[in-house]
């Protein structure tokens, strides 16, 4: 049984690991913020979960709850931060690749504005 | 064992930090930045986790809780930050 615990454990912060580069290489490669942005959320949070979720496998180290509460706190942040962020980022005007017409553009966005 | 792969982990992990390191001081954009910044807080989470394994020092999983949590507080307030500079 542990050592079924051990290989799930090392393959996972194995995984969560090669998620997490994969998250570093989008954010080199791609284009724009908000592009970027997509990249490091949705990888970064799934491998560092992973991660973690692993480190609680091995066991001997980890207190289960702290790794819990963790992954939890992550994946409910996380995605909230990244929401915040390119909302701000639009609001901002920050250039999008590949769109030449944005047809909010023109709008007046004071509204959208927190005061 | 455990700790030989923990380590290499930390190794390619480097290499990570380093391709974030590299956008958040290029990165043409304030945007960009703070996208940067995010994403550096969640590997800096994961080294915390996997130096609590190679060490056996399950403190750094503590290390870990704090920093997702501080990493929250610091996504927002950039937002806020960048939301407010052109206005």
């Amino acid at each position: 049984m542990s050592g079924i615990a051990t290989v799930a454990g090392l393959a996972l912060m194995t995984l969560g690991t090669l998620f997490l580069l994969v998250a570093a290489i989008g954010l080199i490669r791609l284009a724009d913020p908000f592009q970027r942005m997509h990249s490091a959320t949705k990888a970064g949070t799934l491998g560092t979960a992973l991660v973690i979720l692993g480190a609680m496998l091995l066991g001997e180290v980890a207190r289960p709850q702290t790794g819990l509460l963790t992954i939890l706190f992550l994946l409910v942040t996380l995605p909230l931060g990244a929401q915040l962020l390119s909302r701000a980022a639009y609001l901002a005007r920050t250039p999008m690749e590949g769109i030449d017409e944005d047809p909010l553009a023109d709008e007046d966005r004071s509204g959208l504005r927190r005061k | 064992m455990i700790g030989l792969v923990a380590w290499t982990l930390m190794a390619l992990l480097c290499v990570a930090l380093g391709l974030g390191a590299w956008r958040m001081l290029h990165g043409p954009t304030p945007a960009d930045r703070f996208v940067a910044f995010d994403m550096l807080t969640a590997v800096a989470v994961a080294f915390a986790a996997l130096t609590a394994v190679a060490t056996g020092r399950s403190g750094f999983l503590d290390v870990a809780l704090v920093l997702a949590l501080v990493n929250f507080v610091a996504t927002a307030a950039f937002a806020l930050f960048l939301e407010r500079r052109r206005s």
